[in-house]
């Protein structure tokens, strides 16, 4: 008797690239806006970055209805924690909480490839990066999606010294938009998050 | 994984699990789009057997509550099954006689969460939803796959639509279509997926809502025209052929 194959996939990719890099007293998380399935695009308006408690900031890129299941378990689980403890939860304790959370569903995965950025709890800039099972790692900077081969060797080439760049992320993505990424693109979301708050702006890119 | 039979019935202890479906009567695209007082969408009345077009009079468009309507492509059983459980909702939320009422938009959050949670089971509803309304003056118009994939925008199509629709609404969508310009562009469309998609039917309804209410019209025929000249003579370049 032969294996009985599944006529659906219970996943897709839904494109993206996310990037966020750390400062001494800042963060720069970044995503473009494009959601899309195989080669069409489903909406040229759609944001990948959630905002999941005061200092800490989530862009994920991959599979839409597990991100944003993602993001509904984490805000729901940062309300009972500010229930508990009448806090904001600090953002290193956001990232073990995501990471335990992929790791959850270590046998039927979460497809969503994240970064976390934020303050940690002396104000300095911190960025965390994931894998789809909850792996995570403390670095100054991250990519993750479709993009992020072409992202990270440019992070890596920038950022090896300490220099002060103006506002990489823009630089960052704007190059790897022009060149193969089928799925990026539209726009490009930008969030900075430092002492004053948290703060939004848009860039235009290519849009096919 | 787990290897727990789902379903009772013929089934051995060394069957593989059945949970998985293939569809059986299938609608194709939906389109729709924000106008100015409201939502527009369209559906033809096509219900598919496989490439049989068996059934001509299936309503793919119903309102829902008082402020949405929900259009859907994909398996017809599973959309009369949501029809079910939206009922209940639309049930509940009236009994609560609060003077509130289900939006759009906690529908379309509903019909996401069904849908995803189906698809976690492994037991999807094969549908792919569009669910626009009207609220207080706010226009919303969104879409859900069977995978549970959902985002909202201007306007939306599924299926071939994606595909064939979207690229002339992206070009000639604008704010503030007056409704007989909307009507207009959603016809384009329509009159292209008749063409060009083997399930469609020359059988449609378009579906109104704004903040007064909901109207769906009788179904009703686009004219199409085959009078091109390549069509004339078909076999003059190959002749013996049909």
């Amino acid at each position: 008797m032969t294996k009985q194959h599944p006529a659906w996939s219970p996943y897709d990719n839904n494109g993206g690239t996310c990037v966020a890099i750390a400062g001494a007293d800042y963060c720069v998380i970044a995503a473009d806006t494009r959601m899309s399935t195989g080669y069409s695009i489903l909406t040229r308006d759609y944001s990948k970055i959630c905002k999941l408690a005061d200092k800490c900031v989530m862009a994920s890129s991959g599979f839409q209805a597990d991100v944003k299941a993602l993001q509904k378990l984490l805000a729901a689980r940062h309300l009972i924690y500010q229930h508990q403890h009448n806090k904001q939860m600090s953002c290193p304790g956001m990232a073990q909480l995501l990471s335990n959370t992929l790791y959850y569903k270590r046998f039927f995965p979460y497809y969503s490839f994240n970064v976390l950025g934020g303050l940690d709890n002396e104000g300095k800039g911190c960025v965390y990066t994931y894998d789809a099972v909850g792996s995570y790692e403390r670095v100054g900077y991250s990519s993750q999606g479709s993009g992020s081969t072409l992202i990270m060797p440019f992070l890596d080439n920038q950022l090896k010294s300490p220099s002060p760049l103006l506002l990489p992320a823009q630089d960052a993505v704007t190059p790897l938009s022009e060149a193969e990424a089928v799925d990026l693109g539209d726009k490009l979301e930008i969030v900075v998050l430092n002492k004053g708050g948290i703060h939004r702006e848009y860039m235009e890119l290519r849009k096919d | 994984m787990e290897s727990i039979q789902a379903k009772q019935g013929l089934v051995g202890p060394n069957d593989p699990i059945q949970r998985t479906q293939l569809p059986y009567v299938t609608g194709t695209s939906v389109v729709a789009l924000k106008y100015k007082d409201g939502i527009l969408m369209a559906a033809d009345m096509g219900g598919s057997y496989g490439s049989t077009i068996r059934y001509k009079s299936v309503e793919r468009i119903k309102p829902i509550g008082k402020h949405s309507l929900l259009g859907a492509s994909g398996e017809i059983s599973d959309f009369q099954e949501l029809l079910r459980n939206l009922d209940e909702l639309i049930l509940y939320d009236n009994m609560w006689d609060d003077g509130n009422s289900l939006g759009p938009k906690e529908l379309h959050s509903y019909l996401t969460r069904v849908m995803y949670n189906r698809r976690n089971k492994f037991d999807p509803l094969w549908n792919s939803l569009v669910l626009g309304g009207v609220k207080n003056g706010q226009k919303y118009l969104g879409m859900v796959s069977m995978i549970g994939v959902n985002f909202e925008d201007s306007h939306v199509a599924t299926g071939f639509g994606n595909h064939l629709a979207r690229p002339i609404l992206r070009d000639e969508w604008h704010e503030n279509l007056s409704y007989e310009d909307g009507v207009k562009l959603l016809e384009k469309c329509m009159r292209v997926l008749l063409y060009r998609d083997r399930s469609a039917v020359n059988k449609l309804q378009i579906a109104k809502i704004t903040e007064e209410g909901t109207t769906i019209s009788q179904p009703y025929a686009l004219k199409t025209f085959w009078g091109f000249t390549a069509f004339q003579n078909p076999t003059a370049g190959a002749e013996g052929s049909w």
